[in-house]
């Protein structure tokens, strides 16, 4: 009698089980090669993720949506949307690290098989189809941030940004565990599918699965920095290695909304008058937090922290609405978002090599001295206060427009509004990079991956505020195919 | 009252009041032997539900390796708690509000359950052999991301605390050694009698 092996597709993992074998070939690899070949890891890693994106794009195309492992493994198209960005979203930081690791002697092949392993936990999170799986691509997910936060362990800073990191997420993750066995105790599941099931079964909601509900939203909240539940970002944002810094930004925040689109659109579907309300109340707060946070910051590092925050409370406006439109809003803003910040984190990093800090006033001049780098600055700085003809104004368009549709005026209002306080301190970079005099020289040399970073992202700024079409295409099919 | 109700009252007890002792105990070493007693009596508890093989496995991993490693790391680290237990006496009332809390909502979730008894299976198996079919089918793909976690634990573990030797470990370079000329190693100084050096 031997219990049956559940459907077993291999094929449809094949980018998770290339991306576990490059990390821990890559792995030995840096183990065997002496410390001269070390810089060629890199070269690896980008290359193993290129080639792991084009082999998904072109394996997947035309392929229907289906689950497999027994419903634990979701592949459909908001799973290949969301780890397309994901690995764009690994690429790019790791481009950045390369030469920041030669300078500070940080060089080691680990950083990229955390970094590598990292990108594979939230891949299974965003395929993720019971919450027992969803729960181990978050662990899988962190664990290496923690370690990558910590990662110049001489400096104060970043020890202390990788220690509160890891007491924070632990606390997080132990809520997220404590709700899902309470969904568990209510339903008898933890596959996403059958606890829907279930609850739109059930003649009355049971409290227990409510609270399960809640937990499991707060312990999510906290991995995208939520406001109330942000108090990490800053301190980690300033804290980590810049390269790491722009990892943690964008990386864990795609695999969250993903989680965060199965938890509550498909698993939570009935109890949309509890999260409702709850993620309401959190998206105004979010808001509040990341405008008027941000405003008496001097460092632009935990600027940019509070900035994400506010981000996030605009995400979580488009989860709310409910509606095509939201959720099509939600990932645009996402793929903007993700090369916002790489744009902005990789010129904190450029301006910070040649003795110029992370402080905002540092930038002064800049305009006079590098007019290409204080140009990008703006671009970003705009893109980010949602000012046209930017990317950052469409996606913050769809959202609102969402929001609207789904009568949730006041909504709209309040975000509006803490849209056009956050636009001051944007503009205030702008302002001190333009009209404040220099101070000192910018002594920095731009390297190729930074250059190629820079090009991208603002191409992509500019290009998808431009011409937004194709991108809007491509999100609305793939929260059609979704619903 | 039923015999295996009076032990299983006996060894929950136990349980709790070991647990109390771990945190309240001053002496560390007395905390990490409370804390063994702890996983025992819970060992205990699961061998009354006829969980033999959980009983087992607690015994082997958490007596006998994690609680080993405890013991290690206390008795190396020689902290001082007082500041600690301070802070823990100042925290103790939100922390008995927040577990009151979390104890009610266990009460609401036991009485609440619609989870479904233990299924019957026609042939009664032992539950190693039911864990491991479960593990090994339903469980598998959980279970092979399981093992990459403990790999990157492992990793991480490597990457913050192993450290590099800044130089080369001192040799003796006779090469070296014999190449030294006289006129290298020694200097001729003239000084004065009462100047010093």
């Amino acid at each position: 009698m031997a219990s049956p092996l559940p459907d077993i597709k291999l094929v449809l993992l094949l980018p998770e089980i290339g991306l576990s074998l490059l990390a821990m070939t890559l792995l030995l690899m840096s183990a065997w090669l002496g410390k001269e070949s070390r810089g060629r890891i890199a070269t690896w890693a980008i290359a193993g993720i290129a080639l792991v994106a084009f082999a998904m794009v072109s394996l997947s195309s035309g392929v229907p949506p289906s689950t497999t492992l027994g419903g634990h493994f979701i592949d459909d198209q908001l799973a290949r949307f969301m780890k397309l960005l994901l690995l764009v979203a690994t690429a790019f930081p790791l481009l950045m690290a390369g030469d920041f690791l030669r300078q500070h002697a940080l060089e080691s092949g680990e950083y990229f098989v955390l970094s590598l392993f990292s990108l594979l936990g939230a891949m299974t999170m965003v395929s993720a189809g019971s919450f027992l799986v969803l729960y181990l691509g978050l662990e899988l997910m962190s664990l290496p941030i923690y370690v990558l936060a910590a990662y110049q362990r001489d400096q104060l800073r970043s020890s202390e940004a990788g220690l509160k990191y890891f007491v924070l997420g632990s606390l997080a993750s132990g809520i997220l565990l404590y709700g899902i066995s309470l969904v568990y105790g209510a339903t008898g599941t933890t596959v996403i599918h059958d606890v829907a099931t279930i609850l739109k079964a059930a003649d009355h909601v049971s409290p227990v699965a409510v609270m399960g509900a809640a937990f499991v939203v707060i312990g999510i909240s906290f991995k995208v920095a939520a406001a109330p539940f942000h108090m990490w970002a800053p301190d980690v944002y300033e804290g980590a290695p810049t390269p790491v810094t722009a990892f943690i930004a964008i990386m864990p925040k795609i695999a969250a909304f993903s989680a965060f689109f199965r938890v509550l659109f498909e698993g939570f579907a009935t109890l949309q008058g509890h999260w409702g309300p709850m993620l309401q109340v959190m998206a105004v707060i979010s808001l509040a937090v990341g405008s008027l946070g941000a405003i008496a910051q001097s460092n632009i590092k935990r600027l940019l922290a509070y900035s994400s925050i506010g981000h996030v409370g605009f995400l979580l406006i488009g989860l709310i609405t409910d509606n095509a439109l939201g959720r099509q809003g939600v990932l645009f803003y996402l793929a903007i978002y993700i090369f916002m910040s790489l744009g902005a984190f990789c010129l904190v990093l450029v301006l910070n090599k040649g003795g110029v800090g992370d402080e905002i006033q540092n930038y002064a001049g800049l305009a006079k001295e590098r007019p290409l780098l204080a140009f990008l600055m703006a671009v970003f700085m705009f893109s980010m206060a949602g000012i046209p003809p930017l990317g950052g104004f469409i996606a913050k368009l769809y959202v609102l427009m969402a929001a609207v549709h789904a009568g949730m005026i006041t909504l709209a209002v309040i975000a509006v509004l803490f849209s056009a306080i956050g636009a001051f301190y944007y503009l205030r970079i702008v302002k001190i990079i333009y009209f404040d005099p220099t101070c000192e020289p910018f002594a920095v040399k731009v390297g190729l991956s930074h250059q190629l970073v820079l090009l991208i992202s603002a191409l992509v700024v500019l290009g998808t505020g431009l011409f937004p079409g194709r991108l809007l295409a491509w999100t609305q099919a793939t929260v059609q195919s979704f619903l | 009252m039923m015999v295996a109700d009076l032990i299983f009252y006996m060894f929950a007890a136990v349980t709790a009041l070991a647990a109390v002792g771990v945190i309240s105990s001053r002496n560390q070493v007395h905390s990490v032997l409370f804390l063994i007693l702890t996983f025992f009596s819970t060992a205990a508890l699961f061998v009354l539900l006829g969980a033999e093989f959980l009983a087992v496995l607690l015994v082997m991993v958490y007596m006998g390796a994690v609680a080993v490693l405890f013991m290690f790391v206390v008795m190396m680290l020689d902290m001082d708690v007082t500041d600690v237990r301070q802070q823990a006496i100042n925290h103790l009332p939100m922390g008995l509000a927040v577990g009151l809390v979390i104890l009610v909502e266990l009460v609401v979730v036991l009485s609440h359950s619609h989870a479904t008894h233990t299924e019957t299976t026609a042939q009664p198996v032992s539950n190693t052999l039911a864990i491991g079919r479960a593990l090994y089918t339903q469980y598998l793909y959980p279970f092979e991301l399981a093992s990459l976690i403990l790999l990157v634990a492992l990793v991480g573990a490597v990457v913050l605390t192993l450290r590099e030797r800044r130089s080369a470990p001192k040799r003796q370079d006779i090469g070296q050694q014999l190449a030294r000329t006289r006129a290298e190693a020694v200097e001729y100084v003239q000084r004065q009698p009462g100047e010093g050096a």
